[in-house]
């Protein structure tokens, strides 16, 4: 049945959560942009005990994503499961309120997503109950190398098993780690770091590993100065002889003999398949922001958009302002489509992708009209809008960029492997 | 709850006129388009379809079965898919019946109705596009004032699909000029109980040429109030019905739209450049992939703006919207399309120029679908 009604529940939530962060997020935005790296200590402390106490239903299961078909089966069997499509409509609030502080947020984020999409039963079980610890924690995660980033089976990080202590050595530099020092310096939580374990394997040798907040050999060596998303913050890490305990492997410790088969660098696939839709909700929040934003001031200023102007009657203005709103309905419904198949349960491969694209693009065009409209105040830092514009860039870079998301679903459409369109 | 996928009886009727558009439509679009019009034999094919029949409730003698704007946007999609001039071709006794089965008053029902519920195909159109640069649906310059029992009807339309045959016209004219939309009223009329009803020459258009058009004039027509469109209603009624033209719009701008983006896909995989399908190279896979994301999103625009009707709700906004967006999207995709096939999409053996000519006709069309 086509419906396009959101269920009473996540109406619901979807108010708290933007009045929410309207009142404390907002206020706090300019601040915690200009001020790059400092804290918002006060936030994350309410933020953490709202959500061990149960306070924002769905928050913590915004950044993780994936499926959580364990354990919560008996308790309500028949209602309709839309944990993932309940996950990205409180996500575009969040980030409409304000993605920095949206990122920052603590809670199982990137890492958590990993250990979701890939872990064993045993291996969620112990780390994801450190978020309802007392110390807000998060999940940060490293791919991305100096020499390798979308193509992350270039990953040149390397994992040894020491067969007499039974550990594995990591070696080697991580960049862009999202939350990398609040995971491993401020608060608690841990590191889901992607290293190959046989170089010669390929893509077939590379697995994600958990490193543990405190575990020797990991430091965080910088923090990068970014365009926008400023309140979160991006690390550079080294591992040296960093030393983890077996079963901190995520998911099968073999190395598919058949180079096709790439069970480890399917774990990176999936994990993104699980986080794509939660970006492109960013995308769409920041952008809904900036939007919103411009006809508040239009409305100020008293003017007007027809919905149906006749062309010789149309302004340029009205064109972009009907431009703008239904490019943005167009990346939501896109994006609720490909986060209720993920709770169906359905491959999204396809369609996570392109909700990613889309989104990705409308934001960024979007807030960049949104600039351009408003002239020198939307220019000016007084307002938040040029800062809208900065924050909603890397929705169209990080978690794949467009144009990688752009080559996952042409081979899609077209049935080509990686090899026949490259 | 947030559901996207069409129920059991959706995906029978979109199997159904898929196939249909694959087995009948298309073999014939091609004459179709080169000879300007579209055979009667193929017509009585899309009619016994019976879309329109099974709307129409049982004491008008249809099926009586619920009526659904979704539904109605999945038919068209479908049927678009196979030939956008076909399918208006078809569909084109919708344009009057479903607004009688919406806004008609009992009587009107009961009198129009049963003729569109018979073995043969009815003829019907509906005048609502004028023929002036900055056509405005909201200011029309076709006036309808009232005379005692009657109205006067004069005024200049264009775009009228099949006046020529058709023996019902709904006609849409201004009867309080200057109040926009609510001052817009529909008339139906029986081609052969008037006088000043002058049908012109057939058009020329750069698309839809399998559609027959014509110009249509009136000039002192007199109408009884009796064929007022909703009798009393003021306003309303002229609303319903462009809202309802737009999903429609969008619907058929998506169908159009996947059938360019499948046929240049298709022609992408076995076209070899240096050695390798251009598919394989990125500036043809982007594109592809571009083409493909925005007719799913012209698709659900249409779809949640038809959901909206079918509540019930006001989707004025989300009409237009949805309609807007597809006709930019349809452009960009037919003409990509063409793009793809190169010297071949310029040669008319393609569909692809097709689409674009079409597909550019989409912020002219208004009225020319319903769902």
């Amino acid at each position: 049945m086509i419906d396009f009604e959101l269920s009473a529940g996540t109406k619901m939530t979807k108010k708290l959560i933007h009045s929410f962060v309207e009142s404390s997020f907002r206020p706090l935005s300019r601040e915690f942009d200009e001020e790059e790296h400092k804290d918002p200590a006060d936030l994350i402390h309410s933020i953490h005990e709202l959500m061990k106490g149960g306070g924002m239903t769905g928050m913590g299961s915004m950044a993780g994503g994936g499926d959580e078909k364990e354990g919560k089966k008996e308790n309500k069997p028949k209602k309709p499961k839309e944990q993932n499509l309940m996950g990205v409509i409180l996500a575009e609030e969040l980030f409409w309120g304000d993605a920095g502080l949206a990122l920052a947020m603590p809670g199982p984020g990137l890492g958590g997503a990993a250990v979701q999409a890939t872990g064993t039963p045993e291996q969620k079980e112990r780390i994801m109950k450190r978020f309802s610890g007392d110390v807000p924690a998060y999940g940060a995660m490293a791919i991305t190398e100096p020499g390798c980033g979308s193509d992350t089976s270039a990953v040149s990080t390397t994992a040894a098993l020491d067969k007499k202590t039974n550990e594995w050595i990591l070696n080697g530099e991580k960049i862009f780690v999202s939350m990398g020092k609040r995971a491993t310096v401020i608060y608690d939580g841990f590191v889901v770091v992607w290293a190959t374990v046989d170089r010669k394997a390929g893509r077939a040798g590379i697995k994600p590993f958990i490193v543990e907040k405190g575990t020797p050999g990991m430091k965080v060596t910088k923090l990068e100065h970014k365009m926008g998303i400023r309140a979160s913050d991006t690390a550079a890490m080294v591992f040296e002889d960093c030393r983890i305990p077996y079963n901190n492997i995520l998911g099968s410790v073999e190395v598919a003999s058949d180079k096709e088969k790439t069970e480890g660098f399917k774990g990176v696939m999936k994990t993104f398949d699980a986080t794509r839709p939660f970006v492109a909700a960013m995308a769409i929040g920041v952008a809904r922001a900036a939007y919103d934003m411009v006809r508040e001031i239009l409305d100020k200023e008293g003017v007007r958009i027809r919905y149906g102007a006749p062309i010789d009657q149309l302004t340029v203005l009205e064109r972009d302002v009907l431009d703008m709103e239904a490019s943005l309905k167009a990346a939501r419904l896109l994006l609720w489509r490909a986060a209720g198949m993920l709770d169906k349960g359905e491959r999204n491969n396809l369609e996570a992708s392109m909700a990613k694209a889309k989104a990705g693009m409308v934001g960024t065009k979007v807030t960049q009209k949104a600039v351009e409209i408003l002239g020198p105040l939307g220019y000016s830092r007084k307002i938040l809008v040029e800062k809208f514009m900065r924050d909603a860039k890397i929705n169209d870079i990080f978690e794949g960029t467009g144009q990688i998301q752009l080559l996952v679903i042409a081979r899609n459409i077209l049935g080509y492997t990686r090899k026949e369109l490259k | 709850m947030i559901s996207f996928e069409p129920d059991d009886e959706q995906k029978m009727l979109k199997d159904t006129l898929e196939n249909f558009s694959t087995n009948v439509v298309r073999k014939a679009a091609h004459d179709c388009e080169e000879k300007g019009e579209v055979p009667a034999d193929l017509v009585k094919k899309g009619w016994e379809l019976g879309l329109i029949m099974s709307n129409i409730p049982e004491t008008c003698g249809g099926a009586g079965m619920k009526r659904s704007a979704v539904t109605g946007a999945i038919a068209v999609e479908a049927l678009t898919w196979g030939d956008l001039s076909i399918a208006m071709n078809i569909l084109s006794p919708s344009l009057v019946a479903y607004p009688i089965l919406e806004s008609g008053t009992e009587e009107q029902k009961q009198k129009y109705l049963p003729q569109f519920c018979s073995e043969n195909f009815k003829p019907a159109t509906v005048a609502l596009v004028e023929p002036r640069m900055f056509f405005d649906a909201s200011q029309l310059s076709t006036k309808a004032l009232r005379e005692g029992d009657e109205y006067i009807l004069n005024g200049d339309k264009c775009l009228v699909p099949l006046a020529e045959k058709a023996e019902l016209f709904l006609v849409f004219a201004a009867t309080t000029p200057g109040i926009g939309l609510a001052g817009v009223d529909g008339f139906i009329i029986a081609k052969d109980d008037v006088y000043g009803l002058e049908i012109k020459e057939k058009e020329k258009n750069m698309g839809l040429k399998a559609l027959e058009t014509f110009e249509v004039s009136f000039s002192d027509c007199h109408i009884p109030i009796a064929s007022k469109l909703g009798g009393d209603e003021k306003g309303g009624t002229f609303t319903r019905f462009l809202n309802r033209s737009r999903v429609a719009l969008a619907a058929a701008a998506t169908g159009m739209g996947r059938a360019a983006l499948e046929y240049s896909l298709n022609y992408a995989k076995e076209r070899v450049a240096f050695g390798e399908p251009i598919a394989s190279r990125q500036a043809i896979a982007f594109m592809l992939a571009e083409m493909a994301i925005e007719v799913d999103a012209m698709r659900l625009l249409a779809w949640e703006a038809a959901w909206k009707i079918d509540r019930g709700e006001d989707c004025g906004k989300e009409a237009y919207l949805a309609k807007k967006y597809a006709q930019d999207m349809v452009l960009m995709i037919a003409d990509r399309s063409v793009q793809i096939l190169g010297g071949h999409g310029y040669i008319r053996e393609h569909p692809v120029e097709m689409y674009l000519r079409n597909a550019r006709g989409f912020t002219t069309f208004e009225g020319l679908l319903m769902v």
